[in-house]
């Protein structure tokens, strides 16, 4: 399958500033090192607990947040060869036809719409922002999209205030796919939602996939979520990923201690599911001053010398199953002997 | 098993500007010595006012217009029972943190940014133990090893004679005023702090000589909600309520405080009211179920019942939209969102959204049916 997007070790690093000069005293390694390649048309999730860098990993793939080394390769659809966005600059983007191509729906759906614009504003800022559509086709485009979304057309002249959670949710889809945008990354779109809209978000983002072929970056820590809807997962941990799997693979065998961890303590809406959980102790290192070696090696239950120097590689282990464990074959014993 | 708090017909009220907002509409619920009573539903069903009415904590505009909140200190002997919606505040402050205490949902806002942590906690052992810890500093000062000027030591000991015998004296109160003399309560505080240390260490913070003299904003999130939750057992509560206790924290932090739960569950207390939108949370610990939708009480049952065998439409809704660990298929969502409670919907609140919607259920509000043995259903549906 072609790929759309290809992260080569990708790094940001955020400088905390001191002293009398103002010099840079240390860093906030927030990526560091990051190969991810995303298909045409599907839909990866990207898990990890706060502070892991996930978002991180979002923004700098649209450039909302400029990497400080590594590059990013874009595919364009009709065009083969891949373009390197990492060091581009927004105006060269934009000419070149990229900008329109990526394309984000944020968290909060409250906080990322400006209060004092229509509905119909919001909708055709990134419309009327690439030009070329009279005022009469913009407003037609709106409706369009609006009821591509599930919402009707007297929804336009409204205030995002006067909606709820879900169809604020609905509007900023709305807005992200206006531009015909190949690429989505979807950061956390229904953790500020309740669970009986969540569903509703859910599947409309499954038929605007398929639909509209889009790709997708999902975003999130919620594992269930992320498991309805993305084909394949990566999970982070303190700017690193630490395996990258098919999902029906990841849940049924993972191989890093990490995922095991996180997997079990899911909580699971079904009172017969009896599972005995890993219990990580302590809490995330600071990125400011990560771990040597491995950097899960503080937590890990089966930790053992050569983690803590070395750090290890995100190898192949079967096909489309790559981890990155110094005691990657020996996991899955491990947890059934000391957990069951 | 005997009850331990039961709330009848509580109606609470809220007066805003765009009217009267009526967020619970005569919910009752029962919670058993020793269970773990959960409450779920989506925001703004009325969970939080629910148990902050049970509290009396409603803040403006919002009133508690009726209803019993009954709590039976000793099992079920009736004559021990108090109404608490009829006492006088000064009894629920006494109350509150004593026999009742609550964890609040972000922990950042929970704690006190300026005050050092074990500050935080001895406050409610400063409030509520005074009269406890005044009898043990007695012993302490006429323990022979107890090297005091010897004045002073008559003093102290006249002070907290006083204090053991009634700590809301007016020579107390006096004394706490003048610069000199309040210094008489160094020893009171220095023993709250032994025993926060003490709480502390008990919830698996390690180093908590340490960390009593830190402050919030240097723990981390898991951390800090076991501060919350140090701050809520101090007193031994009888009924812990944990309003979305865990719903800020990530995956393996919640798994921590879970297991924490569990195991203080064992222990430490009596029974737990779990507040959460989490319905996977809600299949790990509780015993019983109560579901929530726009200010009613919709099902009460059993967890395995609950889970296996729902009777409101709202509950078979809410359980088919959350993505299960075998989901195969489309998620089934409910249509619409929760209405708005300053005009709620005639008859039974769900009507609009719901698949089953009859004609009685626009006219006339259901009654709660027992429809099997402890499974309370709200529902046209049944009929008695």
């Amino acid at each position: 399958m072609e790929n759309v997007l290809e992260l080569k070790n990708l790094k940001r690093h955020y400088p905390i500033y001191g002293g009398v000069f103002r010099k840079q005293v240390a860093s906030v390694q927030a990526l560091d090192g990051i190969d991810l390649s995303i298909r045409r048309g599907e839909c990866l999730g990207l898990v990890g607990e706060s502070g892991c860098g996930k978002t991180t990993t979002g923004k700098a793939i649209i450039r909302l947040d400029d990497p400080t080394s590594g590059n990013i390769l874009f595919y364009h659809k009709e065009k083969k060869d891949g373009v390197d966005i990492a060091t581009m600059s927004p105006r060269q983007m934009k000419k070149q036809g990229i900008r329109s191509k990526l394309q984000m729906v944020f968290q909060d759906p409250t906080t990322s719409m400006d209060p004092r614009m229509l509905v119909k504003q919001i909708i055709a800022e990134p419309l009327r922002e690439q030009g070329g559509l009279s005022s009469r086709a913009l407003e037609n485009r709106v409706v369009e999209l609006l009821e591509l979304v599930g919402l009707t057309k007297d929804h336009p002249m409204r205030y995002p205030h006067e909606f709820s959670g879900g169809q604020r949710q609905r509007i900023a889809v709305a807005r992200a796919i206006a531009t015909n945008p190949e690429f989505i990354i979807l950061d956390e779109p229904t953790s500020a939602l309740d669970v009986s809209v969540q569903a509703q978000i859910l599947n409309l983002l499954h038929e605007l996939q398929q639909r509209l072929q889009l790709t997708y970056l999902f975003v999130t820590h919620h594992l269930l979520v992320v498991k309805y809807i993305s084909h394949r997962l990566a999970v982070m941990y303190l700017g690193k990923l630490v395996e990258i799997a098919d999902t029906d693979d990841l849940f049924n065998k993972p191989l890093h201690p990490y995922t095991h961890a996180l997997l079990s303590g899911i909580p699971i809406p079904d009172v017969q599911h009896k599972l005995k959980r890993i219990v990580l102790s302590g809490d995330v290192p600071s990125p400011l001053n990560p771990p040597s070696g491995c950097r899960f090696h503080t937590r890990c239950p089966f930790v053992i010398d050569q983690c803590k120097s070395e750090e290890p590689v995100l190898e192949e282990v079967e096909s489309a199953h790559k981890v990155a464990c110094h005691r990657k074959n020996e996991v899955r014993k491990l947890v059934y002997d000391q957990f069951g | 098993m005997p009850k331990l708090i039961q709330a009848e017909d509580v109606v609470t009220n809220f007066y805003t500007y765009e009217g009267v907002v009526k967020a619970l509409n005569k919910v009752g619920l029962v919670v058993d010595h020793g269970a773990t009573f959960g409450l779920v539903g989506e925001s703004g069903c009325g969970k939080s006012v629910m148990v902050r009415s049970m509290m009396r904590i409603v803040q403006e505009p919002g009133q508690i217009e009726g209803g019993k909140v009954v709590l039976f200190f000793n099992g079920d002997q009736q004559q021990e029972a108090v109404d608490l919606l009829q006492q006088s505040e000064a009894y629920m402050e006494d109350l509150r943190g004593n026999h009742i205490s609550m964890i609040f949902q972000e922990p950042n806002a929970a704690l006190n940014p300026i005050m050092s942590i074990g500050d935080q906690i001895s406050e409610s052992f400063l409030f509520h133990r005074k009269k406890e810890m005044s009898k043990k500093i007695l012993e302490d000062l006429s323990a022979d090893d107890c090297r005091v000027f010897l004045p002073l030591k008559k003093l102290q000991q006249t002070l907290y004679t006083i204090a053991a015998d009634n700590p809301k004296s007016f020579i107390l109160i006096i004394c706490s005023k003048i610069p000199i003399l309040s210094l008489w309560q160094r020893r009171l505080k220095r023993e709250a702090l032994q025993r926060s240390i003490d709480i502390i260490r008990k919830l698996s913070i390690s180093n908590p000589s340490e960390t009593v003299h830190r402050y919030p904003h240097n723990l981390s999130g898991g951390m800090k909600q076991r501060i919350v939750i140090a701050i809520a057992l101090a007193c031994h509560p009888m009924l812990l309520i944990a309003d979305e206790a865990t719903s800020n924290l990530d995956v393996t932090i919640q798994a921590q405080i879970l297991e924490l739960l569990k195991d203080l569950k064992k222990t430490e207390i009596a029974s737990i009211l779990l507040i959460t939108h989490d319905l996977g949370i809600v299949a790990e610990t509780c015993d019983r179920v109560g579901v929530m939708y726009a200010g009613n009480l919709c099902e009460v049952a059993d967890v395995e019942k609950l889970f296996q065998n729902p009777q409101h439409p709202y509950t078979k809704a809410l359980l088919e939209s959350v993505p299960k660990f075998s989901q195969e298929g489309r998620l089934r969502s409910i249509d619409g969102a929760v209405p708005n409670l300053v005009s709620p919907p005639s008859g039974c609140r769900f009507h609009p959204r719901c698949s089953h919607a009859m004609e009685i259920c626009k006219q006339t509000f259901p009654e709660e049916i027992e429809i099997e043995e402890n499974h309370m259903v709200a529902c046209h549906l049944y009929v008695k």
